[in-house]
């Protein structure tokens, strides 16, 4: 279990901008997973992605690593910025677009 | 796998008393809803931490019993 939380930490400051999520971009798998993933494209932002449905290890662990319950899970520069509803309320008021200048 | 309006709203009010509290059941299935809660014990959170409070007091519900609520917080 450590393991996994040591691998997830790895991975989220890894990359600029990570998406957790039900499916793929291209093939959404759950209707929150779809919309975090269009907002992102929509801005045009180069974003990593993981299907945790292929990794039951990760599904879970993620959920501890940020102490939230959902997928998907947005991560920027390492930090958790929240899940599909807060990313869809910062796109709105123009922070989303801010944070990943 | 589902809650009712009803038992939803009992746990947010116990997790916020003073709290303005709206909860739309989306699908008609006890199992997609949308809730706006208003709360004085919002001050000073950011939003992440708001709904992980809202999420606690659901006692593990989330992502378990229910599967999707969306979420808005504000402060009172």
């Amino acid at each position: 279990m450590e393991n996994v939380q040591k691998k997830i930490d790895e991975l989220v400051k890894s990359k600029d901008v990570l998406l957790f999520m039900k499916g793929s971009p291209e093939l959404p798998q759950c209707g929150f997973s779809m919309t975090v993933s269009k907002i992102l494209k929509d801005l045009n932002i180069k974003f990593h992605s993981i299907n945790v449905l292929e990794d039951e290890e990760i599904r879970e662990g993620i959920k501890k690593y940020s102490n939230w319950p959902t997928i998907p899970q947005l991560y920027i520069k390492g930090n958790f910025v929240g899940g599909c509803d807060i990313v869809k309320e910062m796109y709105q008021k123009g922070e989303l677009q801010k944070i990943l200048k | 796998m589902a809650i009712n309006k009803e038992e939803l709203l009992k746990l947010l009010k116990l997790g916020f008393p003073d709290a303005e509290i709206k909860i739309d059941d989306l699908a008609g299935d006890n199992n997609h809803y949308a809730a706006s809660i208003k709360s004085s014990k919002f001050k000073g959170k950011t939003r992440v931490q708001q709904h992980q409070m809202v999420y606690a007091s659901l006692k593990g519900k989330m992502g378990n019993e229910l599967h999707a609520l969306a979420l808005t917080t504000e402060e009172k």
